[in-house]
């Protein structure tokens, strides 16, 4: 697992990153790689900025201070159109899966796929949704409106919506809360499978300890605007540091 | 995004009001922007103008089919007592095609299609919808908001014409009604008082209608905060707000047709 790490690229940089709401500092100098391949969780408290944090690496929220490289590009600095392209192979999955509700499982899929792939015909699209759902084991629910899923149902979906771009980089924002213990472990097992087949770079953003063991190769802190601590989940929990070690109890 | 109102004070609230104000106008430049800028969101575009029609022509067709019969009945003892019966469509008409149709059309048009759009960004808002739509690549203010706004210009001039021709169609009912008049003679009549400087003006207004209530209603739903019940509050400011400024819009509209005709 380390050597995944040391011997990569990075694929995310974020450098001295500031940022405040208001008068609120949510971000205080928070610099930190992602490597290609790997897995690595974002763990901290409710409000601490961890969905601030990953909403700045696709320009969602413009930082006040700071440098973010995604896949080489100096994001911050992008015009819109090559933003855009950045965009489409960084996937997203938003906490509460973000389907469109206006419109069907398919055709969730269907819109980024028709607007970023304009070279596919029609019939290797609807393919590639099939497959898509398959892996996420959604096929039998692809005429299904997102008000008609549940919860675990809707974040697979979210998730199938974000690989049918073939992304490089996927960002996860808490995918297992709220979940029951065994949807959470559904969940858990998938992000560790799509990583195996899609060889992605994934950033897990978290409160759930099972889902950081199962899935990170290596995990950050987060506490009152910086990352107080890195390593393992075994070297976190055994930290010298009592704030880092409350997280692990 | 829309500040937060910390207390009540007089003060505090006109501030908010203006800077609001000063938002919405910047909003208006970047629909005007991201409508000519690349290629436009023709289909999504067709669908609305097809969503705002279906939705509205119900309602519009029984209020001006109302609004001609009603004004027709009430004007003409008016006119008999002058003995000036004949003049009874000319007024109506120029009534009706003036101020009548387009305000009430736009009215209308900002309660159903303003309060619809509202709820629907409202609630893409508050569900990441609109963010989701951002990260996979699509802006937004293309797809949703600049088609929003187009349709809504388009849609009010064109069911406003709509409006004219069933509340002329009331008109003559009403008119019927006190003794049977050729359809014919109706229409001399009704064309006499009638001429063009009347209609010009009043159809370039109801463009703007259209606009502000599309600016403002996608305004109000794109920037929506504070979760499911600020979806409630975007529904509901995006159509008073609109009904406000079609009434604002009208005053300025005289005014502009006094200096210059
Ligand atoms: N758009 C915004 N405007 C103002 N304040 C914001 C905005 N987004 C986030 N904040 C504030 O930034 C802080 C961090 O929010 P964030 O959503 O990143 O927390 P989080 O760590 O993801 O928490 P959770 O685990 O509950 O999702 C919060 O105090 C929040 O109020
Ligand atoms: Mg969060």
């Amino acid at each position: 697992m380390t050597n995944k790490v040391k011997n990569n690229k990075s694929v995310i940089e974020v450098t001295d990153l500031y940022k405040t709401f208001d008068t609120k500092k949510v971000l205080e100098g928070v610099s930190m790689n992602l490597y290609r391949g790997e897995t690595m969780s974002i763990l901290g408290r409710s409000g601490q900025g961890k969905s601030v944090m990953i909403k700045c690496i696709v320009r969602l929220i413009t930082p006040d201070s700071g440098y973010i490289e995604v896949l080489e590009q100096d994001i911050l600095k992008l015009k819109d159109d090559e933003l855009n392209q950045i965009r489409t192979r960084v996937g997203y999955l938003f906490q509460e899966g973000a389907l469109y509700d206006s419109m069907t499982l398919a055709e969730n899929l269907l819109f980024p796929l028709k607007r970023n792939k304009p070279g596919l015909s029609e019939s290797e699209k609807q393919e590639l949704v099939e497959t898509t759902l398959r892996s996420v084991d959604l096929l039998d629910d692809i005429e299904k409106m997102p008000s008609e899923l549940s919860g675990g149902m809707r974040k697979r979906a979210g998730l199938a919506r974000t690989l049918v771009l073939q992304p490089e980089i996927i960002l996860y924002d808490e995918p297992t809360t709220g979940l029951d213990p065994y949807t959470a472990r559904d969940i858990n097992e998938l992000i560790v499978r799509i990583q195996e087949i899609y060889n992605v770079s994934s950033m897990v953003v978290t409160h759930d300890m099972k889902c950081a063991k199962r899935v990170s190769d290596r995990i950050v802190i987060l506490h009152n605007g910086n990352f107080i601590a890195r390593g393992t989940f075994e070297e976190l929990e055994n930290h010298e540091d009592e704030i880092v070690r409350n997280y692990f109890i | 995004m829309a500040k937060q109102n910390t207390n009540n004070r007089f003060e505090d609230r006109l501030q908010q009001f203006f800077w609001e104000l000063g938002d919405t106008v910047r909003f208006a430049g970047r629909v005007i922007r991201e409508t000519f800028r690349g290629p436009f969101e023709w289909g999504e575009f067709y669908r609305q103008c097809y969503v705002i029609g279906l939705k509205t022509l119900g309602l519009i067709s029984i209020t001006a089919f109302i609004m001609g019969l009603v004004l027709t009945i009430q004007t003409r003892p008016v006119l008999a007592d002058l003995g000036a019966d004949a003049w009874l469509p000319g007024i109506i008409m120029v009534a009706v095609l003036r101020e009548i149709a387009p305000v009430i059309t736009a009215l209308i048009f900002a309660g159903k299609v303003g309060s619809g759009i509202g709820a629907e960004l409202g609630s893409m808002r508050v569900t990441d919808q609109i963010d989701a739509m951002e990260v996979s690549g699509t802006n937004p203010m293309k797809f949703l908001v600049s088609t929003r706004v187009l349709a809504t210009t388009l849609m009010v001039p064109i069911l406003v014409f709509y409006a004219d021709g069933v509340a002329f169609l009331g008109s003559y009912v009403g008119v019927n009604l006190g003794g049977p008049i050729s359809i014919k003679l109706y229409v001399q009549q009704a064309l006499d008082l009638l001429w063009y400087f009347d209609i010009i003006p009043a159809t370039i207004k109801t463009f703007f209608f259209g606009f502000a209530i599309g600016v403002i209603s996608c305004y109000k739903g794109y920037n929506t905060t504070g979760g499911t019940q600020g979806v409630g509050v975007a529904a509901n400011t995006a159509v008073v707000a609109s009904s406000l400024a079609i009434f604002i819009i009208d005053l300025l509209a005289v005014q502009l047709t006094e200096i210059f005709i």
